[in-house]
């Protein structure tokens, strides 16, 4: 690695530079801090590559243009932040019913509202979650340094591609507009994931077969395979149905797909958790001051350890409730009010203490702050 | 301002035999639109267009909102997409970027385009690509059992207008104009063989076609407002309601109350969006599509 190419890039850049080596064909957005960058970078990278770069009127026309585009055969992407992606709610839940993949980054800032603009935060995570009605599939990752944004951009086009569903990137203002020297990948260094066509005749394609548990190839319009797509339920072909069967199954097979593959989609990074007696858990920007938190611990002889999903959701159960059975406290930083902090209370069950360390100000949790935390447990 | 006359005279109730098996889908009827709703007569003036085009299926997408309008494409042989309400144009404008060389059609309601649809209304319009956008304009929300509609005209019922609408109306054929889209007609669907060479026409325009389609609910804007039948509301609305543009042309303004014109009202050429993508990319040193 240390011999690779280096080039000094932002994080928003680097999300862009992941995004062409996934084969983005596609961007759709409208401009809002902190995600600009994205949309200013892909405007002038992505017609070098034959790809398309649209600003949109809004962020609904955003998400709208990218499933059409996906449609169209495109592996499409959108950014923005908190107001913008509240107006994506609506077309992220098309996307999920109607099984076509996309990329939508959200680069966190204060909210709600127009909060602090400039100000990061982690407070979307619930709704990267949640955010669109009904029962839906959630993919979201949360990456932790500029490189990372990189990597988990690629692995983002290639999970959507996989599952045919939306995943989300969150990260946070402050790892957006960070500046690293990255690692450029080779061509073929890193698995770029196809989208899986039909080989049947298209008088027999079904677009939503349920193919015993596999995810049904998806054709693109245009090449013969004249199908139909509607945010109604529908049946295995694509057309509506009332049949109420047949939307209990719908419903739970577009979730249990993601959830059927938790452990191939949770990545987690494992850090000094052998022989930790506290842990702490933490994503994103607060888990660069919790690494280093749990370094100096270790200088002192405290023993904590660190676990740091890349994957927020689907979440990391497994992983939390092991943790939970080897330590005295989990402690769960991170700058919102509340939101991992009580996932991570439902998968320890109970078995150790779970201390949240939450902050809306704007400014990153300093590590002293989870030092202290940390130290209060010895 | 260009002008185009209203294509030539349409031979009334021109029926050549013709198979609609080509398009409909197999199974997926019946329909959901009521006994006398208008928009399957606009169906039929849509696929004999598509037919004269003498081109494939698979050259077709049909692209709809949310609406009894937009359940058009679930019910024919294209490439289908039913999406959200209002949001067609953004669909059709992402599928349209990836797939240039589809013929985009949007079949939408005036409710689904002009009020939560509107914003994409217009930019789509002011892009100017290549797409045929349309409106099915029954002065009503059809799918919601009948809320007067940004088209709805002042003091018309409906059911949060029970004292009468207050609200004027969007004149769709000025606001595409205005938007810039550069192929703008208006039709009805009582003047079905006449809808049928707009259609045509539109589809074969290359650049954003809008066509103003004055279409019927029955059930719901015709109970409201005393239509005694659905026929009798489109001799009313349609017929006496309407003139072709030729003929309005010799006409006072005074003669001209009350009455909308039919025809291709302004068309235009003026570069279209996608092909001044493709210049972009060439610009850039990219390798286009
Ligand atoms: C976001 C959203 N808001 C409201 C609705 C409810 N809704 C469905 S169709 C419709 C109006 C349809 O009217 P129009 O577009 O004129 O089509 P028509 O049914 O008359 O053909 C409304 C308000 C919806 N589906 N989605
Ligand atoms: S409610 Fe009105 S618009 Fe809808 S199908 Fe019935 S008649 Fe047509």
């Amino acid at each position: 690695m240390a011999e690779k190419k280096k080039k000094f890039m932002q994080g928003n850049e680097a999300c862009s530079e992941g995004a062409i080596y996934a084969g983005c064909r596609f961007y759709a957005g409208y401009p809002i801090t902190p995600s600009t960058e994205i949309a200013e970078t892909l405007s002038v990278r992505l017609p070098k590559f034959g790809g398309v770069f649209m600003q949109m009127e809004d962020e609904i026309a955003s998400i709208c243009a990218i499933v059409g585009a996906s449609l169209g055969g495109a592996k499409s992407l959108t950014a923005t932040s908190g107001p913008g992606f509240s107006l994506m709610q609506e077309g992220i839940g098309f996307a999920c019913i109607t099984e076509v993949p996309c990329v939508i980054v959200n680069v966190m800032r204060s909210g709600p509202s127009t909060g602090f603009p400039t100000g990061p935060s982690q407070s979307d995570v619930m709704q990267a979650k949640w955010g669109t009605h009904g029962d839906h599939p959630a993919i979201a990752l949360t990456p932790a340094s500029v490189q990372e944004i990189m990597y988990e951009t690629i692995r983002a086009f290639n999970l959507s591609e996989l599952y045919r569903t939306p995943v989300i990137i969150l990260y946070d203002e402050i790892i957006g507009h960070m500046r690293e020297a990255i690692a450029l990948p080779e061509p073929d260094e890193i698995e770029v994931v196809e989208r899986k066509k039909p080989s049947c005749k298209p008088e027999e394609y079904k677009p939503y077969a349920s193919n015993n548990g596999d995810i049904a190839p998806l054709a693109v319009y245009g090449e013969g395979y004249r199908f139909h797509v509607t945010g109604l339920y529908h049946a295995e072909d694509g057309f509506p149905t009332n049949n109420t069967k047949l939307i209990g199954e719908a419903n739970e097979r577009i979730v249990n797909k993601v959830n059927k593959n938790i452990d191939k989609i949770c990545i987690n990074e494992e850090f000094y958790l052998d022989d930790a007696e506290i842990g702490v858990v933490a994503y994103g920007v607060s888990s660069k001051s919790a690494k280093f938190a749990v370094k100096e611990m270790r200088k002192k002889g405290i023993k904590a350890g660190l676990l740091r999903p890349k994957t927020i959701w689907p979440f990391p159960y497994k992983a939390v409730n092991k943790l939970a059975k080897q330590v005295k406290a989990i402690l769960v930083p991170e700058m919102n009010l509340g939101q991992v902090y009580y996932e991570v209370e439902r998968a320890s069950r109970g078995q150790c203490e779970v201390k949240g360390i939450f902050k809306v100000d704007t400014e990153a949790i300093h590590p002293k702050k989870i030092m202290e935390e940390i130290e209060k447990f010895t | 301002m260009e002008t185009a006359a209203t294509p030539k005279k349409t031979k009334k109730a021109k029926q050549t035999p013709f198979d609609y098996s080509k398009y409909i889908r197999g199974g997926k009827l019946p329909h959901i639109w009521c006994p006398g709703c208008g928009h399957g007569i606009v169906l039929k003036s849509l696929l004999r267009a598509i037919d004269t085009t003498g081109r494939s299926n698979n050259d077709f997408a049909l692209v709809s909102g949310i609406g009894c309008s937009s359940r058009t494409p679930g019910y024919v042989d294209f490439n289908t997409l039913h999406t959200l309400h209002g949001r067609a144009l953004a669909y059709a404008t992402g599928l349209k970027m990836a797939k240039p060389n589809l013929k985009v059609i949007v079949t939408t309601g005036d409710g689904d385009a002009l009020a939560i649809g509107g914003n994409h209304f217009i930019h789509t319009c002011r892009r100017n690509i290549d797409m045929v956008i349309m409106v099915y304009n029954n002065y009503i929300y059809g799918m919601t059992s009948g809320q007067f509609s940004p088209t709805t005209a002042q003091g018309m019922i409906a059911t949060t207008s029970r004292y009468g609408n207050i609200e004027s109306p969007f004149d769709v054929c000025k606001m595409a104009e205005a938007s810039g889209a550069t192929f703008v007609a208006r039709g009805t669907a009582y003047h079905y063989g006449e809808l049928e060479k707009i259609l045509y026409e539109a589809i074969m325009h290359k650049g954003t076609a809008v066509i103003d389609i004055i279409d019927s609910c029955p059930t719901y804007y015709g109970r409201f407002n005393k239509f005694k039948t659905p026929s009798e509301m489109m001799e009313k609305i349609e017929k006496e309601g309407t003139i072709p543009l030729k003929q309005a042309a010799g006409l006072p303004p005074e003669k001209l109350q009350g009455k909308l014109i039919r025809g291709i009202i302004y068309k235009k050429e003026r570069p279209e969006y996608t092909s001044e993508y493709a210049k972009l990319v060439e610009k850039a040193g990219g390798k286009s599509k």
